[in-house]
C-alpha cells in the first residue's frame, strides 16, 4: 500500500470541509466554524464553541461556560459526556480526554473500524492548577493544534513569570499593574499561580472577567478574593488588576495610579509583539502547547499519520516528516492567531 | 550575568525616564564590582573589545539546527540574535552562568576559531533572557533605549552625586570604572584628573520671557546671534584634542577636519556649523555630518564645518569658569588670536544702543536667516546647568499656519491612553489635504482629553495605534521654519511644530494651502 492510499483512507471517514472537521460515519462536526446540525466542542474559547449548532455534545465544564457566555444561543440542545466515558455514535464510538488548555477542555478521540483518530484541540502539557491535566491516548491518526509550532517558542516555568510580576509590584508599588489576561482560562490561572506563589492580597477584575472568575469558583477551584475594580473609588497603586487585552491602555485604564501595562500570554516571547502592543511587563505564560510539547506528543501518540490544524503549520509538518511520519497541514478556517 | 540580564530585559520594555532610572539604579546599588561597570560601559561608551558576533551566529546557526526550521523562525522573529537566543534549548542552566567580567577576560584572550565554541558553552549555561543579554552584551552596546547620559544619571543618583561630578570625570575613565565606583562608595577620594581632555558639564540658557525682557537692563547683557547647529565642546590637551557634544558624547572621530592639526591646552565652548565661503548653511546640511562613526573626503568637501566660538571655560591649565562673562570673553578672543585656528572663529558680539535697537535687530532675524539672539549676563560665571537670570535664549517669532487634522496617533508611557500624536495637511491642488507635520505638544492636559475625544468620535479608519479622521477640525501650528524635504510627500518639512491653538470655529475649507505654505520656505 502506498502512503497515499493510506492517507486517503483516513480522509475516507474524517474529512476537513469548509465548515470544520466532518465526521462521516458519525454525522458530526469538530469545532465547526459554521452553524451544523451536530457538532463535537472542545472546549468553550470563542474560536472553537461557536453559537448557533442544534445540538452540542461536549464535557459538563464546557457546557457550563457555552452556556454562560453564549446564553439562549449557545446551541439548539446540549449532550454532556464526562471524561473517559465511551459513546456510540452511529458507526463510530467517541471518547473525551483531558486536554489540559483550560477548564472542560478536551481532546477527541474517534475510535472507526479499528482505527482511532485523535483531535487534539488546543492543549498543553504544563502543570496547570485550573484545570485537570493533559492524558495521553495513543492513535493512529493524531490531529494536532500548532499555535506555537516553532522551535522559538519554548514556554519558560510560570513561577519565574509570576516571580517577575512580583519583583515589579515591589520595585514600583506606586503603580497600578494592570495585566491583560484572556477573560476564559488565563485569568483564572494567574489568579491561582498568584496565590501557589503565596500573593493573598485582593486580585482586582475588570467587570468583563467576572462571570467566567465566578465559574471556576462555583466549579471548586478556589481563587481567593477577586473584587470588581467598579467596586472601588481607589487608585489601586501597587496592586494587581485584570483585564481584557483591549482595556490595556484606553480610556478605562486612566483611574489607575499611572498603570504598568502587563500582558500574560505565550505570544510574549517574542520582544516585538510585545513592543507593538507597547506591553511594559511580558508575562510568558501560555496555555499551548510549546514546541517540545508539541513534538513530544507526536511522537508518544504513536500516531503514523499527522494533520495539523491552526497555528504554524509549516515548522510542525517539516518536523513530523523528519520523523518519518506522513503529515499535512489542513488550514481550517476561522482559528484566530491571538485567541489563547 | 542574571541581574544584568533581567535589568536590560525590563530596560527594554520600560518607556518612562524614571522608570528607567529607578531600574538602573537599583542595579547600580546591587551588582558587585567589576561586573557592574562593564555593564555601565555597554549602557555608556560600549565595551572594550570586539567579538565577532555574526560571525559566530551564522556559524552556531548553520551547525546547530535544521535549516528549514531555522529559516522559519528567523522569518517569524525577526531578528537573528533574538532568534538564536529563543531557539537555542540548554539543559546546564544556573550555578555557573559566566559573570561580565569573566566574559570580558575570555574574550579579550581568545583565538580567531574559539568564539562559536565559546559562544556555544556560554548560551549553554544561560536562561532565556541571559542568552538574549549576552549578545547583545557580545554586541559591545546594550541598546535598550537609555541614553549614555542617562545611565550615568543612574549612577550619579545611586550614590547621591550630581550628574555633573561624574561627567566631569567621565573622559578620563575607562571600563570597569572601579576607581568610580571606589570614590561613589567612598573608598577612595575622586580618581585622578587625565591626561586627556575631558568634558566640562554646560552652561545653559533660559527662553527669554515677557517678563524677563520687561526688566532687561541691556547694559548689564552681553548680545550675540543664536546659531541653528549643535552645542560643542573642544578640548584639547596634551597634544590630544575632542569635540564633545552638549551631552557628553565625545563626537570628534567624525570630524577630522576640524580637529587634526589642532593642539592648544584647554576648554572651548562654541556652535558646531556647516559654513561655505563665510555663510552658514542650513541646519539640514549639518545633519549629514552628525550621528556617523567616520566621514568620507566627499562628504567633507561638501558640507564643511566650522565652530563658531563662544566662550572659553579653560586655558593654559587655568580653570576660567569662575571669572566673568566679559573676563572669559577677552581671555578668548587673545587665545584667538595668538592661535589663529583654522574653520574657527569668534561669535560676533552685538552692541545695541538702546531696547528699542535690540528689538530691531531681533525683528531682522528672520530676514537674516538668524535663528535669534543670546543674551549673556556680562558679570556672570559659568555655571553648570540652567541658572535662572544668567543667559537668555530670544528666538525669532514663530511662523504659525492653519492645518487640518488628518491622523492621530496613540502616545506612550503616561499618554499612552490617548491619541496625542497628531498628523496634520494643508489643501493642495483638487482639493485634497497633504500631511506637512506631526506633533505632540503645544496643548495642555485639558486641551488634550479634548482632542482625543474628537479623535475617538471622528475616527475613518483605524490602523493598529493609528486612526484617520475626518477632514474638519483646524490646528493653529506655530513653526521655527519650513524647508524644502524630497522625504514627505507634500515636498515641505516643518522644524519644531506644535500645536498652539484648536481652531473648534473654523471651518477645515479655510485652512491653507500647499501653495501658501511653500511661500514660507526661506
Amino acid at each position: 500500500m502506498t502512503a497515499m492510499s493510506i492517507s486517503a483512507s483516513f480522509e475516507t471517514w474524517l474529512r476537513p470541509e469548509a465548515g470544520g472537521l466532518y465526521c462521516v460515519p458519525g454525522d458530526f462536526y469538530i469545532d465547526p466554524h459554521a452553524a451544523v446540525d451536530r457538532a463535537i466542542v472542545t472546549h468553550g474559547h470563542s474560536d472553537h464553541a461557536r453559537p448557533g449548532n442544534a445540538a452540542v455534545l461536549a464535557t459538563p465544564e464546557t457546557i457550563g461556560i457555552m452556556g454562560l457566555r453564549l446564553g439562549e444561543f449557545a446551541a439548539g440542545r446540549f449532550q454532556p459526556l464526562a471524561y473517559g466515558e465511551a459513546l456510540k455514535i452511529g458507526d463510530v464510538t467517541v471518547m473525551l480526554a483531558p486536554a489540559g488548555h483550560i477548564l472542560g477542555s478536551a481532546q477527541v478521540a474517534i475510535d472507526y473500524r479499528g482505527r482511532r483518530a485523535v483531535i487534539s484541540g488546543d492543549y498543553k502539557r504544563h502543570a496547570d492548577p485550573t484545570c485537570p491535566p493533559f492524558e495521553l491516548v495513543p492513535c493512529d491518526l493524531f490531529i494536532t493544534e500548532a499555535t506555537f509550532g516553532l522551535p522559538v517558542f519554548r514556554h519558560e516555568h510560570d513561577k519565574d513569570e509570576i516571580a517577575k510580576l512580583l519583583a515589579s509590584l515591589a520595585a514600583f508599588p506606586e503603580r497600578t499593574h494592570q495585566i491583560g489576561v484572556y477573560g476564559l482560562g488565563k485569568c483564572q490561572r494567574l489568579i491561582a499561580l498568584l496565590r501557589a506563589a503565596g500573593y493573598d492580597k485582593p486580585v482586582w477584575l475588570h467587570g468583563a472577567l467576572r462571570s467566567m472568575t465566578d465559574y471556576y469558583e462555583s466549579r471548586g477551584i478556589a481563587l481567593g478574593a477577586t473584587p470588581s475594580v467598579a467596586s472601588t473609588g481607589e487608585r489601586l497603586a501597587g496592586e494587581i488588576v485584570l483585564s481584557p487585552p483591549s482595556a490595556l491602555s484606553d480610556r478605562w485604564s486612566r483611574r489607575f495610579s499611572d498603570p504598568l501595562d502587563g500582558f500574560a500570554s505565550g505570544w510574549m516571547r517574542i520582544r516585538g509583539r510585545a513592543r507593538q502592543r507597547g506591553i511594559e511587563l511580558p508575562l510568558v505564560i501560555s496555555d499551548h502547547a510549546d514546541w517540545p510539547e508539541l513534538l513530544r506528543t507526536i511522537r508518544e501518540t504513536g500516531a503514523e499519520e499527522i494533520w495539523v490544524t491552526h497555528g504554524r503549520e509549516e515548522g510542525i509538518v517539516h518536523a513530523a516528516r523528519a520523523m518519518g511520519l506522513r503529515a499535512r497541514a489542513l488550514a481550517l478556517v476561522g482559528r484566530e492567531d491571538e485567541a489563547e | 550575568m542574571r541581574a544584568f540580564a533581567t535589568l536590560l530585559d525590563r530596560l527594554s520594555y520600560t518607556p518612562s525616564r524614571n522608570g528607567k532610572l529607578t531600574l538602573m539604579t537599583g542595579y547600580f546599588r546591587s551588582a558587585s564590582d567589576p561586573d557592574r561597570g562593564f555593564a555601565l560601559a555597554a549602557l555608556t561608551d560600549g565595551l572594550p573589545f570586539s567579538f565577532p558576533l555574526r560571525r559566530a551566529i551564522t556559524d552556531l546557526a548553520e551547525n546547530r539546527f535544521d535549516a528549514e526550521l531555522y529559516r522559519l523562525s528567523r522569518d517569524y522573529v525577526g531578528d537573528t540574535a533574538e532568534t538564536l537566543s529563543l531557539i537555542w534549548s540548554s539543559s546546564v542552566q544556573g550555578a555557573s552562568a559566566p559573570r561580565l567580567s569573566e566574559i570580558v577576560e575570555r574574550v579579550k584572550s581568545m583565538g580567531r576559531d574559539e568564539h562559536a565554541a565559546q559562544l556555544a558553552a556560554w548560551l549553554d549555561h544561560l536562561d532565556v533572557n541571559g542568552r538574549w543579554a549576552l549578545l547583545k552584551f557580545l554586541g559591545g552596546a546594550a541598546r535598550v533605549g537609555v541614553s549614555a547620559r542617562l545611565a550615568k544619571l543612574a549612577v550619579a543618583e545611586a550614590f547621591g552625586k550630581s550628574i555633573d561630578e561624574i561627567e566631569e570625570l567621565w573622559h578620563g575613565l575607562s571600563p570597569p570604572y572601579g576607581d568610580l565606583f571606589d570614590w561613589l562608595e567612598g573608598r577612595a577620594g575622586p580618581p585622578e584628573q587625565s591626561l586627556t581632555p575631558v568634558f566640562r558639564p554646560l552652561m545653559l540658557a533660559h527662553p527669554l520671557e515677557d517678563a524677563d525682557y520687561q526688566a532687561l537692563d541691556i547694559a548689564a547683557f552681553a548680545f550675540e546671534w543664536k546659531w541653528d547647529g549643535i552645542r560643542v565642546q573642544v578640548g584639547s590637551r596634551n597634544g590630544i584634542t575632542r569635540m564633545f557634544s552638549r551631552s557628553g558624547d565625545d563626537i570628534g572621530t567624525a570630524f577630522p577636519d576640524l580637529l587634526e592639526g589642532l593642539s592648544f591646552d584647554g576648554v572651548l565652548d562654541g556652535e558646531l556649523l556647516v559654513v561655505r565661503n563665510g555663510e552658514v548653511a542650513p541646519f539640514s546640511d549639518l545633519q549629514q555630518r552628525l550621528n556617523r562613526k567616520s566621514v568620507t573626503r566627499t562628504m567633507i568637501a561638501k558640507y564643511p564645518v566650522h565652530v563658531r566660538l563662544y566662550d572659553a571655560l579653560d586655558l593654559n591649565g587655568e580653570d576660567l569658569r569662575s571669572m566673568t562673562f566679559m573676563e572669559r570673553r577677552e581671555r578668548l578672543e587673545r587665545w584667538y588670536e595668538g592661535n589663529n585656528p583654522r574653520a574657527m572663529d569668534l561669535s560676533e558680539q552685538l552692541r545695541p544702543q538702546s531696547k528699542d535697537d535690540l528689538k530691531r535687530i531681533w525683528d531682522g532675524t528672520r530676514h537674516s536667516g538668524i535663528e535669534g539672539l543670546m543674551l549673556k549676563r556680562r558679570d556672570s560665571p559659568y555655571l553648570v546647568g540652567r541658572p535662572k537670570g544668567h543667559w537668555y535664549k530670544w528666538k525669532r517669532a514663530a511662523l504659525t499656519a492653519d492645518c487640518v487634522l488628518m491622523y492621530a496617533q496613540r502616545g506612550s508611557g503616561k499618554r499612552s491612553s490617548f491619541y496625542s500624536d497628531y498628523t496634520f495637511g494643508v489643501w493642495a491642488e483638487g482639493g485634497v489635504l497633504v500631511p506637512v507635520g506631526k506633533s505632540y505638544s503645544g496643548y495642555t492636559d485639558a486641551e488634550l482629553l479634548e482632542l482625543d475625544r474628537f479623535v475617538r468620535q471622528n475616527t475613518i479608519e483605524r490602523f493598529g495605534p493609528v486612526r484617520s479622521v475626518e477632514a474638519k477640525l483646524v490646528l493653529e501650528v506655530a513653526f521655527d521654519a519650513i524647508q524644502r524635504s524630497t522625504r514627505h510627500k507634500a515636498g515641505l518639512a516643518m522644524r519644531f511644530p506644535r500645536i498652539v491653538r484648536i481652531r473648534w470655529d473654523k471651518p477645515a475649507a479655510e485652512a491653507d494651502t500647499l501653495e501658501g505654505l511653500s511661500r514660507l520656505v526661506e
